[in-house]
């Protein structure tokens, strides 16, 4: 018999394939803090993957993500998969994929950019390489290191 | 009602690259032009020598205004500019230091911006924080020129510096170019490096290991072609170089005085360096130089740095009628 760690979920998101390590951000972009949410995660990390070796899941119970969390996914993970379950089956299945210009959704690492002073403008970086990520800042055409750690 | 403005998409230079016309266009990058536009803005800097000298004389810019909008001091750039608007017969509208004015008040650049559109027909903006000039460009309607934003870019220096390798050798292809100097911080090192590139020139790159050139704009380089040479001693290239285009290495880089002294002294130019160097070999500098050529290299016939600051008047000239839209083929 097969021994599932997390059971399958009703209706609501399994975002699989996620980079191992990567989890934790994926649930900071998807808005996971512990209060806002009222439904069930479940994170499994450092799971074996036929693809990638390993690989972390998550799982979100009864809600389905808009696409500008999905391209925040793709920031950080590439190869992550979009799974949107209804009524137990799979109804939807897509791979993050990232747009040639992603726009208000990573600030820029430099601090002097003028996209970082109160300009009414959105950040914004023409994607140059998608896997790995790599973006440059259309105003101050600076390459954005450590991603991650700039997403807003 | 304002003039639509030819818009070009800031991450995709591709139609910039390939267009013949310049008009109601912004410079912010030397990345947004090709070899090609470079090129026509230099031929026609070359036709404008005499205008910029004043022994011939143009109104064809009456009744234009440029706005000079410098938020950093700058003396080449905001009066090579004015100069080259004054002699085209246009007026300049000098809004220098607005820490004084409305951005004192809290005011956003792209409000400023706005508003000073309305009162020019092309605006050159000097600003401290990198990325100001496409911003500026973004909410204007009339042509914006980067007169140098930050760290980053400064393309009208870089066009002036290409157009005086080409002037005072003849051609840049296949010129050994050593760059020397502060390559890390200084902004008309890394556009000018790309545009060498781009022109098939051959580099050489003498810093301090802490002030070599970033690997961006090296990899930049690779990717037009040319592989650069690094070098800590200019003694080991000089003897090489057709140009050498001198930075000033700023004090407040170093945390230690004494390792500032060692390398300052080390990349002086006066006349014992230079009797290994190539009887034709011209040495250029962009900045107000303070100790790194001895002024007793001003009267040898390697020194180019006074011609080079003129040559921003006939290269501005250039860019101005280019982006006002003049018919360049008539009048001149």
């Amino acid at each position: 018999m097969k021994d599932f760690r997390v059971t399958p979920i009703r209706n609501g998101t399994v975002i699989d394939h996620i980079e191992c390590g990567m989890a934790l951000k994926v649930l900071r972009i998807i808005g996971v803090d512990g209060e806002k949410i009222h439904s069930t995660v479940s994170v499994l990390m450092h799971v074996p993957s036929k693809k990638a070796g390993w690989k972390d899941v998550v799982k979100v119970e009864d809600r389905e993500l808009d696409p500008s969390e999905v391209d925040k996914i793709a920031l950080i993970s590439p190869r992550a998969t979009i799974n949107i379950i209804r009524d137990f089956n799979v109804a939807e299945k897509y791979k993050v994929r990232l747009p040639d210009v992603v726009r208000g959704i990573v600030r820029c690492g430099n601090p002097n950019c003028i996209t970082n002073l109160s300009e009414p403008v959105e950040p914004e970086f023409v994607v140059e390489c998608k896997d790995p990520p790599i973006l440059r800042c259309i105003y101050c055409d600076r390459i954005l290191e450590n991603i991650s750690d700039h997403i807003i | 009602m304002a003039t639509s403005k030819r818009s070009y998409r800031h991450f995709d230079n591709s139609e910039m690259r390939n267009m013949s016309t310049f008009r109601n266009s912004d410079i912010v990058s030397i990345r947004d032009l090709s070899k090609e536009s470079i090129e026509q803005i230099m031929d026609l800097a070359e036709r404008m020598i005499p205008y910029a000298r004043g022994e011939k004389k143009t109104r064809v810019l009456e009744g234009r205004i440029l706005a000079n909008l410098f938020f950093e001091p700058s003396t080449r750039t905001r009066l090579s500019f004015e100069s080259a608007m004054v002699r085209l017969g246009g007026e300049v509208l000098d809004v220098s230091y607005p820490l004084m004015t409305s951005v004192a008040k809290g005011e956003t650049l792209a409000d400023t911006i706005r508003m000073v559109e309305s009162y020019a027909d092309v605006i050159v903006l000097r600003h401290p924080h990198e990325g100001a000039a496409r911003l500026a460009a973004h909410f204007s309607t009339k042509p914006v020129i980067n007169g140098g934003d930050g760290a980053g870019q400064h393309p009208t220096q870089t066009i002036l510096d290409l157009f005086t390798i080409r002037r005072e050798k003849g051609k840049i292809e296949g010129m050994n170019v050593v760059m020397v100097g502060d390559l890390k911080y200084g902004r008309t090192a890394h556009s000018l490096a790309e545009a060498l590139a781009l022109f098939g020139a051959h580099l050489w790159l003498v810093a301090p290991q802490n002030l070599q050139m970033p690997k961006e704009t090296i990899k930049e380089v690779e990717r037009l072609g040319q592989k650069p040479k690094l070098a800590s001693k200019l003694e080991e290239v000089i003897a090489e170089a057709d140009v050498l285009y001198v930075t000033r290495i700023q004090r407040e880089r170093f945390p230690d005085p004494s390792e500032y002294l060692k390398v300052a002294g080390s990349y002086r130019i006066d006349k014992s360096i230079l009797r290994e160097a190539k009887k034709d070999l011209i040495i250029m500098h962009p900045l107000p130089r303070v100790d790194e050529i001895a002024p007793e290299v001003d009267n040898t016939p390697h020194a180019r740095y006074f011609q080079q600051a003129f040559n921003g008047v006939p290269v501005r000239m250039a860019i101005l009628l280019l982006l006002l839209g003049v018919d360049v083929n008539e009048g001149f």
